[in-house]
Formats: structure tokens, sequence, C-alpha cells
């Protein structure tokens, strides 16, 4: 453990202040002892030694040898400019090392990467420090949450986030956790809300500046969602936005009150339990101070008749000013959405689009659309199909969708799981493309049913069912062995053009895919999939240049990060952290 | 506990046929008509589903719940309405879990029987048990072996060919109406995993057989000899999937009571 601390030490000084030659010194030092590494810690740092400051997340893609946040930086590119590895020696390619858990069930995690250590958490929710060099442990940070949380969509959690040198953790029950990144120990904890009503946290909190920003799940159960800001050193709720806007509220008037005489059964409080999850971490762009948040489905998901209006802020985008959540903008993807089309995606941040000079949100949505909003005001410059969709025919010059439902029994394209979900995309400056891991010739038909709010128990009002080639038939699933097959969709990882939405290259799987995407500078391309396969594409064409079966689905997004001068890459796969490298 | 319902499946008294040819054109264009799920409309269930059901009613529901579904005070099963429910999923959930404090325990039926007594409880203020009279699997077992030839390709626990897809438990898998649409339509009730797939390498050998699997870079088959393949996609010059089932209808080649027979003795195949 000392032995540790001191490599962390190190490696923090290299980031302060040796990049280049004095870097190389210092990390080699690691490998062989850690005497020459504590000489340069006292040399080169006149800063304190491992604290991630609210700078360096800011310009967290200079320090591409570190993963600082849950997206790689608060432009959630999922861009890294390490390029030793390429087109030409991927096939190369070895295994370094596996890190498996003994907790049963899929990962969803993104590791972090920070001066020489890696943090990743385990089901249910434990936090670990290992060595990204070789695997090895430093401590493992374990805590059980309440056995009466309720839950929907699987007991996982996607990460930490760190400042200084305390990590920040979000659990299934609702409390928000600061860990001492270098002992594991908890340093504080806040109840954010009650898990018994069907309150979780399931993704990774966002740090900007002195607090950490948080929002919870639970849209199936009739929460009222919120994103709230707790201060980093103490745990207290600095603020809080409602995803549901209460009365006198600006956005409340979209609940809008039910028909005098209404034949189905109308809920004259439905901003109460009108869901609004967060499932995903924001993004942040510090010019403007403004953070943005994907909203999730409006609660019941799918008996839109018991919620008249356009239930805002559901399956929204939301722009909040960083210090106080004051909401600046605000744009719907799928007003009164009856699909689950929740905006469960992260907010992807690529400046001068296109080279038009704005700056703007770019976000594939469940809906099936790729969407650009300028970033200052959250104007709609681009709505665009990217796989089938038949909810909707056209904008109008807002944005606004025109919604064409489907007649009872017929099949909704994309299906309920969407046309993409809460996959990680990536978007590459060098190649210009958005890469979005995609549900192609995928749908559901709908069937509501209405359904009076009880505390704690599923409002998802009805159901929907798969457009499956023999309807009722049992023991649909997917890997490893794929039963849905090509008669139910597919998946595949499309690349458009960010700036009109145009589809450049496809790569087409046999089984759907739940992974995200990682691109790098050298247009290297890496992915997932439920079938197991760990793939490197280029980024360019779309060509499949190397794979590795890893054998359990990959549910969580690919990272890459450099130790030395050796880059690494490295991927959850079922309940396995797999790390390769050139060796 | 399965075992207990084997032999008291119920089929239509006459014109069996009929009713399965109706069914079985419903299903084909199911994915075309409008979905009744959640409408809780009589013709949505298939007649063989709610004789099932009322079978299992009668020997696990009627010592509380009684003849007419009302001999609990405050629950009117023939109403159609639960308390606890409103979709046949909920229904579904509600009978797995029980309910404790109301005294009701939990029911681990398999998927055909909740097909059947979902179906049955929906249809119980109209369905008429006087109208129908059991299927025997005994005899249906008979033609499964026999007349019927399905064991060339179908296998039952130890016996029959691995060719076609293995029954053993199929009568806890699919609902009685799907089962009897298999007999009359096959196609329409071949799950797409199971479709035969014609295999053309590179080197001009061809295998013919059932796909097991499949991913993106390769897919596994069973072939008409019962030999196992694993093929990389990369070696295939061709590869066909069709979705027309090798099975053969009986609709012409069974009689009504035979084919009544034959369900009774499918649902019976519970598995170990």
């Amino acid at each position: 453990m000392r032995e540790g601390a001191k490599v962390q030490r190190c490696e923090g000084a290299k980031v302060q202040r040796c990049e280049s030659a004095k870097v190389r010194r210092c990390e080699g030092a690691r490998v062989r002892g850690t005497a020459v590494c504590l000489v340069l810690t006292c040399v080169l740092s006149s800063v304190v030694l491992g604290q991630v400051t609210p700078q360096r997340l800011v310009n967290a893609s200079t320090e591409p040898q570190n993963w600082l946040t849950y997206s790689g930086s608060y432009w959630s590119q999922r861009y890294s400019t390490l390029d030793q590895i390429t087109p030409a020696n991927v096939r190369n390619l070895k295994l370094q090392w596996v890190y498996q858990s003994p907790v049963a069930g899929n990962w969803q995690t993104t590791p972090l990467v920070v001066d020489g250590m890696m943090y990743i958490t385990q089901r249910p929710n434990d936090v670990v420090a290992l060595d990204p060099l070789t695997g090895r442990v430093f401590w493992i940070y374990r805590y059980t949450p309440n056995p009466d949380r309720i839950v929907c969509c699987g007991a996982n959690n996607r990460g930490v986030a760190i400042l200084g040198d305390t990590l920040f953790l979000g659990t299934l029950d609702a409390h928000v956790i600061a860990i001492d990144a270098k002992t594991g120990r908890e340093v504080w904890k806040t109840q954010v809300a009650n898990t018994t009503s069907g309150y979780s946290i399931t993704h990774a909190p966002l740090v900007i500046k002195d607090k950490v920003i948080i929002g919870v799940g639970g849209g199936e159960y009739g929460i009222r969602g919120f994103i709230a800001a707790y201060n980093a050193d103490t745990g207290k709720e600095a603020w809080r936005f409602y995803t549901i806007p209460g009365p006198g509220e600006k956005g409340h008037e979209t609940w809008e009150a039910c028909p005098p005489k209404s034949e189905t059964f109308c809920d004259p409080e439905a901003w109460k339990h009108g869901g609004g999850s967060i499932w995903m971490t924001g993004s942040y762009d510090p010019q403007l101070n403004l953070t943005y948040w994907g909203v999730g489905n409006v609660g019941p998901d799918y008996a839109g008749a018991q919620r008249p209006g356009d239930n805002l802020y559901t399956a929204s985008i939301v722009a909040l000013d960083a210090d106080n959540g004051t909401i600046r903008w605000h744009y719907q993807f799928t007003p009164h959405d009856v699909y689950d089309y929740d905006a469960v995606q992260v907010p992807v941040m690529i400046d001068n689009w296109g080279n038009t000079g704005i700056n703007v949100v770019a976000w594939a949505n469940r809906n099936g659309n790729y969407y650009a909003l300028e970033r200052a005001t959250g104007r709609f410059l681009l709505g665009r199909p990217f796989v089938r969709v038949n909810w909707m025919s056209d904008f109008d010059e807002r944005g606004r969708p025109n919604q064409t439902p489907q007649p009872p029994g017929m099949p909704t394209y994309p299906g309920n799981q969407g046309g993409t979900n809460w996959y990680s995309p990536s978007f590459s400056p060098r190649t210009g493309l958005f890469y979005i891991s995609a549900w192609e010739d995928y749908a559901s038909i709908y069937g509501p049913t209405p359904v009076e709010y009880k505390e704690g128990r599923n409002f998802t009002g009805g159901g929907p069912r798969n457009n499956s080639a023999v309807p009722g038939a049992p023991g649909f699933s997917r890997a490893p062995i794929n039963t849905w097959t090509e008669a139910a969709g597919h998946g595949a990882v499309i690349a458009l053009d960010a700036r009109t939405g145009q589809q450049q290259w496809k790569f087409n799987m046999t089984d759907v895919t739940d992974s995200g995407i990682l691109t790098t500078a050298s247009n290297l391309l890496f992915t997932g999939g439920r079938e197991g396969f760990f793939q490197a594409l280029d980024a360019r064409t779309g060509a499949l240049l190397w794979k590795t079966n890893l054998g359990a689905a990959i549910n969580s997004g690919p990272i890459t990060y450099r130790i030395g001068n050796k880059q690494y890459v490295a991927t959850v796969s079922g309940l396995s952290l797999f790390v390769f490298a050139l060796d | 506990m399965t075992r207990v319902f084997a032999t008291a499946v119920l089929s239509l008294v006459a014109g069996v046929i009929g009713v399965q040819s109706a069914s079985a054109q419903a299903a084909n264009d199911n994915r075309l008509k409008p979905d009744t799920t959640n409408q809780l409309h009589d013709a949505q269930y298939p007649d063989v589903d709610i004789m099932y059901g009322a079978s299992l009613y009668a020997a696990r529901c009627v010592t509380c719940h009684g003849v007419q579904g009302d001999a609990i005070g405050g629950v009117n099963l023939r109403s159609g309405k639960f308390r606890n429910a409103s979709t046949d999923n909920e229904l579904a959930r509600f009978i797995r879990a029980g309910s404790p404090a109301a005294g009701m325990p939990p029911f681990a039926l398999d998927n055909a029987e909740m097909a059947g007594i979902t179906a049955y409880l929906r249809n119980m203020n109209t369905f008429d048990t006087a109208s129908v009279k059991a299927g025997d699997a005994a005899r249906g077992r008979a033609v499964f072996e026999g007349k019927g030839g399905c064991a060339a390709c179908h296998r039952v626990g130890r016996l029959g060919s691995r060719v076609a897809p293995n029954l053993s438990d199929i009568g806890a898998q699919r609902s009685p109406g799907s089962l009897q649409r298999s007999l009359v339509d096959p196609s329409s009730q071949m799950m797409p995993i199971n479709r035969p797939v014609r295999l053309v390498k590179k080197d001009g050998t061809v295998v013919n057989g059932r796909r097991l699997n499949e991913d993106t870079y390769s897919v596994q088959v069973i072939d008409d000899k019962e030999r196992l393949h694993s093929i990389l996609k990369a070696d295939l010059r061709e590869f066909a999937i069709s979705k027309t089932s090798p099975m053969p209808s009986y609709k012409d080649t069974l009689s009504s009571s035979e084919i009544a027979d034959l369900l009774g003795y499918l649902l019976s195949l519970k598995g170990q």
C-alpha cells in the first residue's frame, strides 16, 4: 500500500509538471523501483501531488495518458489523441491483463485512469482501485445498498468521478458517497432520495468546479426526477433542478389539465410522479458555464392519455447553469413520449461544427434521430433519422417533430429499446464523423394500459412487445445464443457526417449491441457488442481491422490510456475488465 | 405437479379442424392486424388455451375460488377484472408470486399453463366446459410415434431424431394455441433461430441443416445427419436462410381427433 501511494505521487507529479522527457524517467522508475520517482516528485512538484484540479478536468483531453471523466472529457467525445496503436499494427494487440470480478452480473462501468491509478466499479456498488499496468488491486471499497431498494433495469453502476484525491460514487439506494482515492475509505455519504419510492443512481457523477453533480433514476416507478449538485468537500446539497417542473415553474403548463369528461383514466396530478430520470452523465461547456443532461422518459411510460401535454422536461436535453442549477434552455426530442424514448444519452459537444463556427451538442437519440443543437441557445440546427423511423414524419422549423402514431397492433420503429440507447457514442474531430451503436430494423408493438400511481410500484402503464416472427413464442434472448436473429433486428455501428447526419459507412452485426464506442487520433474505432467480440474498425471506412472474442457481452464503452510509452485499450466484457496493448 | 394435467387436455367435440384453420389464419396475419393484447377481447385467446386453462382451474384453483370463481369474499374471477392486475402479464406475475397476505400460495406455472389459465380467467364468464372433451395423451403419443411420423425428425427424451427441435419440454414452453397452429401451419410457428439453412463453403462442400446459433462472424448448425458444424462466414460462398419450415402440415393427413390427441401429448411433455 505504501508503495502504491508512492506510485500515485509519482504519477501525480508527472501530470502536473513533467510531460515529455522527464515523464519517461519518472514512469520508467516506477517499473524498477520508486526511489528515483520520489526524488523526481520532490523536485518537480510545486502543486499538491496527485490532485485532480477543476482546471485539469476542463483540460482533460490534453492528458491523453489519463481518462479523467466518464466520457473522457467534458466534451464527452470518447476520442483520444493517443496514436501508438494504428490501423497498421492493431492486429498485433495482445492481452496484458484481466481483472475478474467475484460479483455475478454484467458490468456497465467505465474505468477512470488517473496518474497511474485505475478506478472501476463492480456490482452492486463496489469501487476497486487497481494498477493499470498489471491489474493488481490496491483497495476495494465495498458498499451494500439497502436491500429494500427498488431499481429499474439492472442493478448496475457506470463509474465514478474524481476531484482532488476524492472519488465520488452514486449508489443504487440513492446515496452519493465520497471516497478517499488513496485508501478507499469513506469521506462522506449523503442520501439524495428515498430508495423505497424507486429512486436510484446508476450513472457516474460529473464534477464541475467544487460540486458533484448527479441525477436520479426510477422513472419506471413514478419518481419525480431531479439533477442536484453537492459540495465536494461536505456532501451538502448546493442546488437541485427538478426535471418535472412544479406549479408556478416554467414548463409546468405542459402537464395539462385533464379533460372534464375523460372516457379513459386521467391523472390530475400526473406531474408529481412524472418520471424524468437521469441515467447518464452529462457534459459541461466551461466557457458558457452550462452543463447539459439528457432527461429520461415520462411516467407512466406508455399510458399517455392519463398525462395530457408535452410533459416537460421528459425526453429532453436541459442546459443548466453549473453554479446554481437554473435552466437556461431545453429541447424536447419526443414531446408527449409514449414509446419510452428517453433522452438517455451522453451529450456530445462539438466545437466549430462542420466549420460553421457554431458550437453544438450532437445527439443520437433513442427515438432514431440524430440532432445538432446550438450549445449557447438550444437552437435546433439539424434532425435526421439514422435508423428506420415511423413514429414521426418530419420536423417543423423549430424542430418539433410531426408525430405519426401507428394504428393499434402495428409495429413502431424504432422499438422501445430505441435506435440507440445509453451506449456512449463517439465523435472524432479527425474524421468529422459521429459514431453510433444502433439497433436496425427493430420495432415494438405498443399496448398502453392505464395505471394508478402507487409508491414503489411499477408505473409503466402497459408494455410493448417485440415485433417477432412468432408472436407469443417464449425464449427470445440474445447472446450467447441469439434466438432473435434477423427476424427482430440487428446491431450496427453507424458513422454519420456530424454536420449533415448523412450515413458515411455502416458496420453490421448479427446480434444487437449495447457497447459504447472509442475513437483515436490514429483513425481507429473500438467497440464491442452482445456477441462478446471486441473489434477495431477503421474509423474512416468501417473496415474490420482486428477482433477478439472476450466471451461475454460488452456493455460499456472502451477507453484508452498510456503508461510510460505504451498505449493501452481497456474494455469490460461480462464481469471482467480486459486490457490490451502492443507487445 | 405438471404430470397431473397431462391427460386432462380438452378439445372441442366437433369441428376441430375448422377452428384450427381459423386460428392458424389469425396467427399468420397477426402482424398485420390490430393487437388486442390489452383489449381483453374474447377472440384473442385460442380456444385450446381456454380449454387447457379450464382443466388447470379445475385441478388447482377450484378448491378455493369455487366453480363460479366467487367463493372468496370480494373476489369474482368471472368478472374478468382483477384488483391486482390489468394486463395478462400482470395477472401472470400475480399468480406466480401469490398473495401471502390473502392466503394464496405462489403457483409456479410454466408458459403453457400460464397461457391457459390467463385465457380461461379472461373467458370464464362465457366458456362452457360441457362443450368440450379431453384429448388423450396416450393416443397422441401413438400418433406421434406412428402415423404422424414425428419422431423421424423430432426427439422426445431418448427417442427420435435430433434433426428438428427437441420436444421433450415443448409442453412447458409453448401455449396450446401455438402448438396447435404448429401442426397445421408449421412455418407460422417456427422460431427464427430454427430456420433451415443451406451453406456452401468456398471448397464446394454443402451443409444443409437447422440453425442453432449465429453471430457476426460464424454460424452453428446441426445438419441432416445430426452432425454439429461451426462455420466461419468468411469461408462461405453461399449462406441461405429459409423462412419455410421443412415440417409438413397435418391439416389434411390427420383427423381432428388425432390432432387433438397429438396436442394432448405435446402438452404433456414437460421435460424432466
